[in-house]
């Protein structure tokens, strides 16, 4: 692997930046693997390079119907906060956002993590008391959130409109200081060539159409439109799809597929220097290095793999932002588009194995997972190495809906982000 | 937005319903006998298909009442839709 410093660049300079080489290889796939996993989102390829960084597990397979990147990693809006209710995510999602502080000197790719802090507003009597609760809870978790008022809420995103007689006043805000985005691409991209360095293969445009099984009923291989392959542990990394692919191994799912989408304007001079959600309007806006303000708007209600929404939904959203940032009302948008994702009962993700030997999965991160990609990839390679879960990922297991330990985070992942 | 049959009303903007979820869901007719398995089934578990699905929709804003329909789940078209009690198309 060309290792990417401001060196290397000035080197290549001086031959017109034509001597790199690809960031990773295109193989094709061989006929059998150790661990095969099916999705080459962000999820996936991390999978595949932790298994191959932390477990020594190398004769791996990234198998994508697509391109990588091409699914919810390449489609959200980079939100990245672990702000949760209960004490299982709050190791969850922190785990993973202490990964995104050191992530970019890991894989030597600029992800362009940027803890702008995320500030979620308060609109009435009832936000105010699940917020405080909510600040409480992490601060007992050792996760940074704190209560500001509305006139600090505006010092802080200076746009942001706090009027008394706004039709949803802004009356306070929980802010998460560690909080805030990254370059989705350059995870997926970033984790794919530190991959494929350590010698995973990374193969596109390859769709998964069967599970194969044993006598015993243990995972054998995959059927793809480009052959069959063999791997006797196989990882489901496929966000909407998911019941698609485990329905292919009889197994039935507690997952939804909605459309969510998101929109970006014509980029514009910084002007917005954090992030803002609100849950109540249902709105979550930031700038993008480019310049472009990235805005998510909400499910559709229906399940669909359309990969498209509703515009009624996300003029839903520009409304809100309208009344809540006025200097916007004249901006224009550039492009609009939907992710398909998987919404499990409780909002938490499911993270483990299942009862058919050989077949992992982790899914259900539904509408929120781009925050937990380094974390969640890190204790799925755990998982499949160990064949057993880490702890931190253990209450997160498909049994959940059986036994009745449910991890409901519907209250904070009631905005869709 | 979609534009969706109802059958006492014709088709109407899908902004006058409220999405009912998978159709034909029956409840155990007594919960009691039931495993913690076929619970799990009926809270739970969900087809969620990548193709024809038979799914509720109430027309909320309407005449009020539920009825079934089949949508294709990658064109988002309606295929059949009928009466709730009426057999499954
Ligand atoms: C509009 C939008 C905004 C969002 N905003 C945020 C946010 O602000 N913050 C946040 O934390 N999260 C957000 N999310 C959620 C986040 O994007 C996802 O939870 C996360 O990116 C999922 O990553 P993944 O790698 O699991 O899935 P994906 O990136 O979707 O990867 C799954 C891959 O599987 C492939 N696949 C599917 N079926 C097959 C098959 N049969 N064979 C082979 N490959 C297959 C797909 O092509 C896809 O590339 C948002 C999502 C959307 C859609
Ligand atoms: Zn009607």
């Amino acid at each position: 692997m060309q290792r990417f410093s401001a060196f290397a660049l000035f080197r290549q300079a001086l031959n017109g930046q034509k001597g790199w080489d690809r960031q990773w290889r295109d193989p094709e796939p061989k006929p059998a693997y150790d661990v095969i996993i099916v999705g080459g989102g962000g999820h996936g390829l991390g999978t595949a390079y932790y298994l191959a960084k932390k477990h020594q597990v190398r004769n791996v397979a990234v198998l994508e119907k697509g391109w990588i990147g091409g699914g919810n990693t390449g489609r959200n809006t980079t939100i990245i906060r672990s702000n949760y209710l209960f004490d299982e995510s709050a190791a969850l999602y922190d785990h993973a956002l202490k990964l995104w502080e050191s992530l970019a000197e890991e894989l030597n790719y600029n992800v362009m993590f940027s803890q702008r802090g995320v500030m979620m507003l308060v609109h009435n009597v009832h936000d105010e008391q699940v917020f405080k609760r909510h600040v409480h809870a992490n601060r007992l978790n050792g996760v940074d959130n704190e209560w500001i008022s509305a006139e600090a809420a505006k010092r802080f995103c200076p746009p942001l409109n706090i009027a008394p007689g706004m039709r949803h006043p802004v009356l306070g805000a929980a802010l998460q200081r560690r909080a805030g985005i990254a370059r989705h691409d350059a995870v997926a991209w970033g984790y794919a060539r530190a991959a494929d360095a350590l010698g995973v293969d990374i193969i596109q445009n390859c769709e998964v159409t069967g599970i194969d099984r044993d006598e015993a009923g243990r995972v054998s291989g995959v059927q793809t439109t480009r052959g069959a392959i063999r791997t006797r542990k196989l990882g489901i990394v496929a966000a909407g799809n998911t019941s698609v692919l485990m329905a292919m191994a009889g197994q039935r799912m507690p997952l939804e597929s909605y459309p969510l989408q998101a929109l970006v304007s014509e980029p514009v001079k910084p002007v917005f220097p954090c992030v803002v959600m609100s849950n109540t309007i249902h709105a979550y806006i930031s700038q993008s290095d480019k310049g472009e303000l990235v805005i998510g708007a909400g499910t559709d209600a229906y399940i669909s793999y359309s990969q498209r929404g509703a515009l009624h939904i996300s003029m839903h959203t520009l409304e809100a932002i309208c009344e809540l940032f006025p200097m916007f009302r004249r901006m224009r948008m550039l492009r609009n588009w939907g992710g398909i994702v998987d919404v499990t009962p409780d909002r938490s993700p499911i993270i483990g194995k299942t009862e058919i030997p050989g077949l992992y999965v982790n899914c259900g991160w539904g509408t929120g997972g781009f925050k937990a990609t380094p974390g969640s990839a890190d204790l799925f390679a755990w998982t499949l190495a160990k064949d057993e879960p880490h702890p931190i990922n253990a209450p997160f297991n498909l049994e959940r809906f059986g036994s009745g330990r449910l991890i409901d985070e519907a209250a904070a992942a009631a905005v869709a982000h | 937005m979609l534009l969706i049959p109802c059958p006492y009303c014709g088709p109407r903007p899908e902004i006058e319903f409220s999405y009912g979820g998978e159709a034909h869901i029956a409840r155990a007719a007594d919960p009691r006998r039931v495993d913690d398995a076929a619970w799990t089934s009926f809270l739970y578990l969900r087809s969620n298909r990548r193709g024809d699905h038979a799914e509720r929709w109430r027309h909320a804003h309407g005449c009020g009442r539920f009825f079934n329909v089949v949508r294709n789940t990658n064109s988002d078209h309606f295929l059949a839709t009928d009466k709730i009690g009426e057999p499954r198309p």
